[in-house]
């Protein structure tokens, strides 16, 4: 600190405290313990507001125990409230979206950091950039085009012979999973990418001289090596899953409820904003859990996932 | 067996790329096909007329506008923070480091939905109301990490010793600034700006609960796709990827350029070096 006022003087340090205040207060932190503390105030008219019944409680965060409704796991059903059905489907289907990502990019992780020629990589990666730049809408829309009842996939594979009537794609979860899988695994990817570049193909060549098979190599070389790439990929993606709202919505049916659809719901069309609050605080801790877990069980740190 | 090996590599390399870029070809060639709903079977006849339809629609002209001052907005504001940031990261240590660092990297990691909601909720205690500006707002807190970790990646490669060099050389704090660490910065500054751009008109979730009933292109496809769909959506969807195909092709042959160069100064190099010797 009093390096920077030597270097840059009084005013300029000044300049970078205050703008780096203005974002740290004014955009992160006061907006989060705001919506932290209207979590815990009733919903009432603006005239109310401030009045008797105006005090806190934890009857938001009771709303996500409403109407209830059937769940199975593992063949035996529970009956349990909405919301948290939806809650936890949703955090059980981004876990789901994020091992989908990670078996889909850890073969071609490796080629690209192990066996392509280093030659070919910068068109490689051009190619893998450009569906990265069309925004995330878009890349949903594509796949809400190609699912559709008579859509591009059915009539292939009927062509095909593989099968005889059109399958309804839209329906359920799994639209919902092949959307979030394109929209992200490319987050998989690269930091998996980056983590194995790093390794030195002298101890795979040393592994295998030694008589190791290809699945120990892996197991023993390269997937310790990969560890922060592997929870950098797993934080980014399982969030996005679990924060997407756009895939859910354009692809989702009527039986594939997303939690950040019922904040959604909260938020804008009841107009509940301390509800769509504690609802939304909900989201976060889950998210910060998430991110706690894969620190700890892959012994990183915050710098290593940031990559 | 690495034969073996390499070869499955090229093929799932192959199909992967097909899986990433297939879905992107069928959406831009619905916007050709003569049919009410966006599809490419059947296959109805070549038209332009959603292009036509496209460029009538002054909601797509509204929203196009309103993206693209939100996404300067983001870019002014979130470039100096971002770089400020970093700045300050770079020269504090200890324990008051990781914690800034870390509250410069959360955001990244905290959903869109509960910046938006908290942004949101936070202004309307100041009566200020949802609307772009919110949306503005939003958004730089957490596009400013991105910026903030490319500027501090930059920052490694920084010598100090530059920077004491002029000041004993009798050079004023603020020339130091602009004469010295910026000018080593402005590749990632500028890198920033264009990762803050794309994010910014990318962005759905931050911006739907902020921008109080205002449209941007996101918000303006989203919906549509979800009440009367037609391929008009197909017709912007493929604008905006070539536009971005038009950009990334151009970035690898700047890049290849800069490398060719770079090449033919090493290889004089060595040919005077030889020359000499």
């Amino acid at each position: 600190m009093h390096d920077m006022f030597k270097r840059y003087g009084t005013g300029l340090t000044t300049m970078i405290l205050l703008v780096t205040a203005f974002w740290i207060l004014i955009l992160l932190i006061l907006p989060n313990l705001t919506m932290f503390e209207s979590s815990f105030r009733p919903y009432l008219p603006v005239t109310e507001v401030g009045g008797p019944r105006d005090v806190y409680s934890f009857a938001n965060y009771g709303r996500i125990l409403g109407a209830h409704t059937d769940l199975s796991v593992l063949g035996i059903t529970f009956e349990v409230p909405v919301r948290v059905k939806v809650f936890i489907l949703t955090i059980y289907y981004s876990a789901v979206v994020t091992l989908i990502t990670f078996a889909l990019a850890y073969p071609l992780a490796y080629y690209l950091a192990k066996i392509v020629s280093p030659k070919s990589l910068p068109t490689l990666f051009l190619l893998l950039f450009v569906p990265l730049w069309v925004s995330e809408i878009l890349r949903s829309f594509a796949w809400f085009i190609i699912l559709a009842f008579k859509g591009p996939l059915n009539v292939a594979l009927m062509s095909l012979g593989i099968i005889d009537s059109e399958i309804r794609w839209i329906a359920g979860f799994s639209p919902v999973i092949i959307g979030l899988v394109y929209t992200y695994v490319l987050f998989m990817l690269f930091p998996l990418y980056n983590s194995m570049q790093s390794l030195d193909s002298n101890q795979i060549e040393a592994a295998e001289d030694l008589g190791s098979p290809w699945w120990r190599t892996h197991w023993r070389v390269i997937l310790p090596h990969a560890k922060p790439g592997i929870a950098s990929g797993a934080v980014m993606v399982f969030m996005l899953s679990a924060g997407s709202l756009l895939v859910p919505s354009l692809l989702g049916s009527t039986t594939s409820g997303w939690f950040t659809q019922t904040i959604q719901g909260v938020m804008l069309e009841e107009a509940d904003w301390n509800t769509g609050a504690a609802f939304a605080f909900l989201l976060l801790i889950v998210c910060t859990l998430f991110v706690s877990l894969m620190m700890r069980v892959f012994g990183v740190r915050l710098s290593d996932i940031a990559k | 067996m690495h034969k073996t090996r390499d070869l499955l590599g090229h093929v799932y390399m192959t199909a992967f790329l097909i899986y990433l870029l297939v879905p992107l070809l069928v959406m831009g060639g619905a916007a050709f096909n003569d049919s009410k709903l966006p599809t490419i079977v059947p296959w109805v006849g070549f038209t332009d007329r959603w292009f036509i339809d496209l460029w009538n629609d002054t909601r797509v002209w509204i929203a196009f506008r309103n993206t693209i001052l939100v996404a300067l907005g983001v870019v002014a504001l979130a470039v100096p923070i971002g770089t400020a940031g970093a700045i300050l990261i770079n020269s504090i240590s200890g324990r008051w480091r990781a914690t800034l660092y870390g509250l410069m990297v959360a955001p990244i990691l905290i959903p869109g939905v509960v910046i938006g909601i908290s942004t949101l909720l936070f202004w309307n205690n100041f009566n200020v109301g949802a609307g772009l500006h919110l949306s503005v707002l939003g958004q730089v807190s957490y596009i400013a990490s991105f910026v903030m970790l490319l500027v501090l990646a930059r920052l490694q490669s920084f010598d100090a010793g530059l920077e004491e060099a002029a000041l004993d050389l009798g050079a004023s704090h603020s020339q130091v600034m602009r004469r010295i660490l910026l000018p080593h910065l402005y590749p990632a500054i500028g890198a920033g700006a264009a990762i803050a751009f794309f994010q910014s008109i990318e962005n759905f979730n931050v911006t739907l609960f902020t921008r109080g009933g205002q449209d941007t292109l996101t918000v303006y496809v989203f919906s549509k796709v979800r009440s009367g769909i037609t391929p008009t959506i197909n017709a912007l969807a493929l604008l905006l990827i070539l536009f971005t195909l038009g950009l990334a092709i151009w970035w690898e042959l700047t890049r290849r350029r800069k490398a060719r160069i770079e090449a033919a100064r090493a290889a004089e190099a060595r040919r005077a070096e030889e020359a000499m010797a």
